[in-house]
């Protein structure tokens, strides 16, 4: 059987509200649902930096001197928490995703748009519950990873507003992920095989199978854990004689996953604006393919290196060392690929170009890192030591963070049809870059000193580097208000950006900047090879191969 | 017999192809939802088996499964497959009576499930928050009991949008059958799993 693409013959531009109205409704487009993706994800952004300042501001002095340890709890657990599910998960995964897979793939819309507006209006009202449950009774006080007994000893209600939150948030990333892998595998159009689609489609198609495989497992964790808490049964509960470690396997069968589903969606959004940016093909797309896949594989089956200090048996220290260390090596490919794209290329070093070089130096400290901890004898040491803090901020925001600010500089000009002023761009770059190494790289050091994670109060021999590290993150925080002017600036004033500002040959801008409602006025463009950059002869292969 | 499509439908269908048309891949969708779905068992059957091979039960712990109504529960869902799939027959020939019949009884198999089920929590030695392994009982046979309910509810929606001339379900849109078809089997599926595990083990 086979269903229609257009409801009716109605215009398209009839079917929904234009303006302000348009990306404050209930749409069905997929760029208005990806830009309310990004919109959402960034005002979620900025609260949960705004909490990570109070903790380096608490962090300042060894007394808990600016907010009560209680508080501090709630702080800590509230930034991981949004940061995680409500700023990248939703921006790499929902905003970049939903706005540019149906391009890529040649499609008008998602395979199921209802669905796809469905999993982002779940969002916002999670988000507030989050927030709000500080006001209620007090937040969540256990962290991001909710570990029992911990998160069934302290309050109760906040704990419940968490988990109903990140449930919620659960649900709307699996709706996601179906949709991306139907909209992938099933959505293309005629002609277009699936080795000749642009790098982020597969980032995506790999990230919505672990999406789909390990947040259910989650999600049923959840469930036992609110027993716990509300039903006082004894799954987790070791004076019920329950069993905290089967919390903390499922836990990060659903979470180290989780990892990749942050950051595999910007490894491809790299892949996509290195290429425009330096002129010339993504290198090794094969091997880029393959290493994307072998990440997904490889990563469901190393969660234990969370828990080297959970009474894990030897045997499984041995298994998911190894596994850990294999993963360095699909991530290694596509970081030599990376480099290689921009060896002899002709390299224009605006801000999407910058942040993904940043984004490249920052996730190669972040790799090497991760690569040491999933060592046992050296992660026993630094477990639960801000070396994680530092290894894991070097991913999710040297990595992730970088990537999402690229992209915004790079398919702005698209969503808007004004182009970012360059110069206040690389302003943002170069704050970014020196704070957040500020911060985080000095954390290695305290790690190493044994500063344990998630504690208000510390040893006064630690107070200078702790400076230090604030300091960096004062500088984080003022780099926002550059990226802010000028968003808002280019809005209002921006110089036009026309329909191509890259000379980029990827689907979305064979399109006008704003595109239409369904994407493209005639029939969509087949491109057959998104990476003919700096050849000669690359529109007449084009021809050939048709 | 009449035909199962109402004219004024059928020609709305007409107008409603435009000139670009992609295959139905809902029930694509709903086969990656079933997988997430069965992650969660998964998850539960994981914890389940882990429980039960490091946490000794306590010496005075009741823990005691009784294997004759769930074995009769196994047999109950098993034929409800086994109807659905018969009325799914009829639907192809449209011989919509028939198809109804079919489904009602595949709808009272659900809700038979159910009742013996309830039966049994109400006759088990042990509650909730007894002991580790009854809580565990609870959540995993619960969590299906809560998929049979959806189910049943959805096969009697079908049931009545089955009916002819008004019914909205036919030959030319199966569907909603199809799909609740697929999950009613899904759901029988993750009850042999849950029966072996559970009681059988």
């Amino acid at each position: 059987m086979t269903i229609s693409l257009k409801p009716s013959n109605t215009p398209p531009e009839k079917l929904q509200p234009t303006g302000w109205l348009r990306y404050l409704s209930f749409s069905l487009d997929h760029k208005v649902i990806g830009l309310q993706y990004l919109v959402c994800g960034f005002l979620f952004y900025l609260i949960g930096g705004s909490l990570a300042g109070a903790i380096r501001i608490e962090l300042i002095s060894p007394l808990s001197d600016f907010m009560p340890r209680e508080v501090y709890n709630q702080v800590l657990t509230l930034h991981g928490t949004i940061m995680i599910f409500l700023w990248i998960v939703p921006v790499v995964n929902g905003a970049f995703g939903n706005y540019l897979i149906p391009f890529y793939v040649g499609a008008r819309d998602m395979a199921f748009p209802r669905l796809n507006a469905v999993a982002f209006w779940l969002i916002p009202p999670s988000g507030l519950m989050l927030i709000t449950s500080y006001f209620i009774n007090g937040a969540a006080q256990s962290g991001w990873t909710a570990y029992p007994p911990l998160s069934i000893t302290t309050p109760a209600a906040g704990q419940i507003i968490w988990i109903l939150s990140v449930l919620l948030l659960g649900g709307s990333s699996i709706f996601g992920g179906i949709n991306f892998i139907a909209t992938i595998l099933k959505l293309r159009r005629p002609g277009l095989k699936l080795m000749q689609l642009p790098m982020y489609c597969w980032a995506m198609l790999g990230t919505s199978i672990l999406v789909v495989l390990s947040t259910p497992v989650l999600a049923g964790t959840l469930i036992l854990l609110s027993f716990d808490i509300v039903a006082h049964t004894g799954f987790f509960n070791p004076s019920l004689g329950g069993n905290v470690i089967v919390y903390q396997h499922l836990f990060w069968f659903y979470s180290h996953p989780a990892v990749y589903i942050m950051v595999l969606p910007a490894f491809g959004l790299v892949s996509e604006i290195l290429p425009i940016h330096s002129r010339k093909p993504l290198f090794g797309y094969t091997t880029m393919v393959f290493s994307i896949m072998g990440i997904v594989v490889l990563g469901l089956v190393v969660w234990a290196h969370h828990m080297f200090t959970s009474g894990t048996p030897p045997w499984m220290r041995l298994f998911f060392t190894i596994a850990t260390a294999f993963i360095a090596v699909p991530t290694g490919i596509k970081f030599f690929n990376w480099v290689a794209t921009l060896w002899g290329g002709k390299i224009s070093l605006n801000s999407a170009m910058l942040f993904s070089c940043g984004f490249i130096i920052n996730f190669v400290l972040g790799g090497i890192t991760g690569v040491a901890l999933a060592q046992v004898p050296f992660d026993v040491h630094v477990h639960d030591t801000y070396f994680v803090v530092a290894h894991f901020h070097y991913i999710v925001y040297g990595g992730s963070v970088f990537v999402i600010f690229s992209s915004i500089y790079h398919w702005f000009p698209k969503f808007t049809g004004k182009m970012l002023n360059e110069n206040l761009g690389r302003f943002h770059f170069i704050i970014t870059f020196i704070g957040f190494n500020l911060c985080f790289a000095p954390q290695h050091w305290l790690g190493l000193n044994g500063m344990p994670r998630r504690v208000a109060e510390y040893d006064p021999q630690f107070q200078l580097i702790n400076q230090i590290s604030s300091l960096g993150a004062l500088l984080m925080a003022l780099s926002t208000l550059p990226f802010l002017w000028n968003v808002v600036r280019s809005i209002l004033y921006g110089d036009n950006a026309g329909d191509n500002p890259w000379n980029a040959l990827t689907p979305e801008w064979l399109t006008s900047s704003p595109p239409p409602v369904e994407n493209w006025v005639g029939e969509a463009p087949l491109v057959l090879e998104p990476y003919g950059y700096g050849r000669r002869d690359s529109n007449e292969s084009q021809e050939q191969k048709k | 017999m009449t035909s199962l499509v109402p004219k004024e439908q059928s020609s709305e269908i007409k107008n409603d192809l435009s000139k670009e048309e992609h295959e139905d891949f809902r029930l694509f969708g709903l086969i990656a939802f079933l997988i997430a779905d069965g992650m969660t068992f998964a998850g539960f059957f994981a914890a389940y088996l882990t429980f039960k091979a490091v946490n000794p039960i306590g010496p005075d712990a009741i823990y005691e499964l009784e294997l004759p109504l769930p074995t009769l529960n196994t047999v109950l869902l098993l034929v409800s497959s086994f109807t659905f799939h018969r009325a799914g027959k009829f639907l192809e020939k449209n011989e919509a009576t028939q198809c109804q019949k079919w489904l009602l009884i595949t709808g009272a198999l659900g809700v038979a499930f159910l009742i013996s089920q309830m039966f049994e929590y109400f006759t088990l030695p042990f509650g909730l928050t007894d002991n580790l392994f009854a809580s565990t009982f609870y959540a995993l046979t619960g969590f299906h009991g809560l998929h049979v309910t959806l189910g049943s509810i959805m096969i009697m929606i079908i049931w009545w949008q089955t009916r002819v001339p008004q019914g909205r379900v036919n030959k030319e849109n199966k569907f909603p059958f199809e799909a609740v078809e697929l999950y009613w089997h899904f759901v029988d599926g993750i009850w042999v799993v849950l029966f072996i595990i559970l009681y059988l083990l």
